[in-house]
């Protein structure tokens, strides 16, 4: 599948930016998050080369001329060594678990193709990275690192966790986004409030 | 990300947390004063303790880890930026089943994890307080339903829990301070669903205001309660009990953590080593009293051993740390036909307690649980459908673009309490240089045989109100035991009123008291026993028994 389709056409949760359901300190935060995407520092060029290739792949936005920034906010996250709080047993500490593991998926895209992951095919790439979430790796590569566990606890989450934070994915998904001091009026089924989003069926979405 | 850089409570005020950028009085000890109690922690237990012993009389300080929240200015409508509101110094989670951590079952700042929590205000079932002998699982607790009963009423009262009328389980009760909340969508398809399989559901009785209390308004709906309340309608213990007790004269000391109970040549404690500001200071206190949940008071108890105590206080028995439980917590989403659009309203708003209170043959398991409707928001459902479903790329995409018409139902599910789930303290450091905590944990038979039946029923309520493309994901929540009450010194750390049984004056009051998990949210029970607590420390204090 490469087509993307929404529902909500015609919604950008941005349009009430100023309105009563965005404080100052959620436009101060949210105005940072889109105008400040910051600047490599933990990742080397071929890292960040390498991840951004992978995230391509698990969150592709051929749709947008400027795609949601992805990979800024992870090299974001291990320069800062914003850990979630915990670590599993079986893993390392949280940087070393993404050195590791993006070098690891660079070699399997050696050996099993002879070239650079960011050089294949994107249907060579989805299926290099479904075995990496199925464990079917080369440990050799991998040593003690769990590679599914790497894939679903570290990458699969923050590239989702980070793009789902993005004003231009809540408004495809026909989300409210911020509300506060104004919350809701209307909570009970197929009810919305003028500032939600009006969900469009595809037929008239493509209209 | 949300952060607070230097401690707020300091110079004898205290932040406002009804007024922007105002500030309250609030009386300040010296560490060498000798102050009646040092508390650790502030949250359900050791806020709601630092209340009731300075309104007692006492003077009491109490120390917290992180920040001094002023809701009203810090707390954004965004689910990564509050992210700031959970424990994230380092943990280890291992065992069968390691349990998630961090946002998960935590909280860093004053008022803990009530700042973010779902504001589900549920009483315990009267007869899981003698599982063993009512119910033959599990273990009897020290004290009874009666005895609690008081205090469960004295938390709903300040707390105005909004609840319905009539709550259709457990002992019969007096109507709730403040009038339910009307039901949103999902738990509306929920009520749907239990009314056509034959099954009683209730508004569920929620901490969050549905009318006006003092300068805080009624709740907005505005659906962020995981994230921290803006408008102060959630009766977190930051909003209740802990501006009660600075008006009551307790000290609260923020971004203060402890490293250490402080013991005496004599074998009791003396006070506790803390680090505020860059520095290690030391607080002389008469008595100290842990509240830092499930792993951190473990962790700070076998954290401060010393030659009289090599294996840690009140471990004697080696029992510290030991039968720690979470609630189990399987989810079963659906696909609806109507528009949802759960990111309304608090998360939760319908329960059903049916097979908490079905002691029939139906059940092939001990215990219970309860499920109630959902409301994840994006970055959470997001995760969900990838990391649980396994759904990436573009078919992610487009599957979320479903979020108005999802539904969700999740349990929380009693754990047995087994020895082997534990937490212990690491070789490795944390910035502090104090040992950090591990916790293992695998469920036993009984909670795969109590999860498996709850996804049967949830999947039956679900089918029954319309829900299309069934799934099943898998989640905990909650953290209780590690501390464990009981009447018997040698199978527990404290005794009834959370007084250690070997230093009379260490005592424990938080969700590592609980001998059993029960079926339902602990906080309310958590709140009922730190009021219990206050008024049982009260009476030792007249009689001289402290």
């Amino acid at each position: 599948m490469t087509d993307f389709r929404t529902p909500y056409p015609t919604y950008d949760v941005l349009d009430k930016w100023d309105t009563p359901s965005w404080n100052d300190q959620t436009r101060a935060a949210i105005g940072q998050r889109l105008r400040e995407v910051p600047q490599r520092r933990f990742l080397s060029e071929e890292q960040w080369s390498l991840l951004q290739a992978i995230v391509d792949r698990l969150m592709p936005q051929p749709d947008r001329e400027e795609p949601v920034p992805i990979v800024p906010w992870i090299d974001a996250l291990l320069h800062h060594n914003h850990t979630p709080g915990y670590r599993y047993a079986d893993m390392p500490p949280m940087r070393e678990a993404w050195v590791n593991g993006l070098k690891a998926i660079g070699a399997e895209a050696r050996n099993r193709h002879g070239a650079l992951f960011e050089q294949l095919s994107a249907d060579d790439q989805d299926e290099l990275l479904r075995d990496v979430e199925h464990n079917r790796v080369e440990s050799r590569y991998w040593g003690d690192l769990p590679a599914g566990g790497f894939f679903r606890h570290h990458l699969l989450k923050e590239v989702v966790g980070i793009y789902y934070s993005h004003p231009h994915a809540w408004s495809e998904i026909g989300y409210g986004g911020p509300a506060s001091p104004r919350g809701y009026a209307r909570l009970g089924p197929d009810e919305r409030d003028p500032w939600e989003a009006e969900e469009l069926d595809f037929e008239d979405a493509d209209a | 990300m949300l952060d607070v850089a230097e401690p707020r409570a300091v110079d004898g005020r205290a932040p406002d947390v009804f007024r922007r950028g105002k500030w309250i009085p609030m009386r300040t000890y010296r560490d060498g004063d000798q102050v009646d109690f040092a508390i650790v922690g502030t949250g359900a237990g050791g806020g709601t303790l630092a209340c009731k012993l300075a309104e007692a009389g006492f003077s009491v300080v109490a120390f917290d880890a992180g920040p001094f929240w002023r809701p009203l200015e810090d707390f954004v409508s965004d689910e990564s930026w509050q992210s700031g509101l959970y424990w994230t110094d380092n943990r280890i989670t291992g065992g069968a089943d390691p349990v998630e951590l961090g946002s998960n079952n935590s909280g860093r700042g004053v008022g803990g994890s009530t700042v973010h929590y779902t504001m589900i205000a549920l009483r315990w079932r009267p007869e899981w307080f003698k599982a063993k002998s009512k119910l033959g699982y599990g273990r009897d607790w020290p004290i009874g339903f009666d005895e609690l009963e008081p205090y469960y009423e004295e938390a709903e009262e300040a707390l105005k829990i909004s609840g319905p009328l009539r709550y259709p389980w457990g002992k019969r009760r007096k109507r709730y301070p403040y009038r339910a909340h009307p039901v949103n969508a999902p738990g509306l398809v929920m009520a749907r669903g239990c009314e056509r399989i034959g099954i009683k559901w209730s508004p569920i009785p929620l901490a969050t205001l549905s009318a006006p209390r003092g300068m805080a308004h009624p709740c907005v709906y505005r659906g962020f309660c995981a994230y921290g309340c803006s408008t102060n309608a959630k009766q977190s213990v930051l909003v209740t009990f802990i501006p009660r007790a600075i008006a009551a004269g307790a000290e609260v000391r923020d971004l203060a953590m402890v490293g250490k109970v402080d013991i005496g040549n004599h074998g009791r404690a003396t006070g506790l080593t803390y680090h505020r500001n860059g520095e290690w200071r030391h607080q002389k206190a008469r008595h100290v009293v842990v509240s830092g949940y499930a792993i951190e008071t473990p962790r700070l108890l076998l954290n401060s051993a010393c030659s009289q105590f090599p294996d840690g206080l009140a471990n004697e028995n080696g029992l510290v740390g030991t039968h720690v439980m979470i609630h189990s917590g399987p989810g079963v989403w659906a696909t609806m036909d109507e528009q949802v659009r759960q990111y309304k309203a608090p998360p939760c708003m319908a329960v059903t307690e049916h097979w908490n209170y079905d002691d029939s043959d139906s059940k092939d398991f001990h215990g219970g649980y309860a499920f109630m409707s959902q409301g994840p928001l994006p970055v959470g459902w997001a995760q969900a459908m990838s990391v649980q479903r396994g759904l990436w790329g573009m078919a992610l995409r487009q599957e979320m673009t479903r979020y108005n018409h999802v539904v969700g139902l999740r349990i929380v599910g009693e754990t047995e309490p087994q020895r082997h789930n534990r937490v212990e303290v690491a070789d490795e450091k944390d910035q502090y240089g104090l040992r950090i905590p591990r916790m293992t944990f695998s469920y036993s038979e009984n909670d795969r045989r109590l999860m498996k039946h709850s996804i049967g029923s949830m999947r039956s309520v679900l089918e029954a109100a319309g829900g299309k493309e069934i799934w099943v994901d898998d989640d905990t929540s909650h953290l209780m035991g590690g501390c464990r009450m009981g009447d018997d010194p040698g199978d527990s750390v404290v005794n009834k009123d959370g007084r250690s049984w070997s230093i009379p004056n260490l005592w424990v009051c938080d969700g590592s008291l609980f001998p059993t998990s029960g079926g339902v949210n602990p906080s309310l029970t958590i709140q009922a026993l730190a009021c219990r607590m206050g008024d049982r420390i009260a009476e030792m204090g007249q009689r001289g028994e402290l």
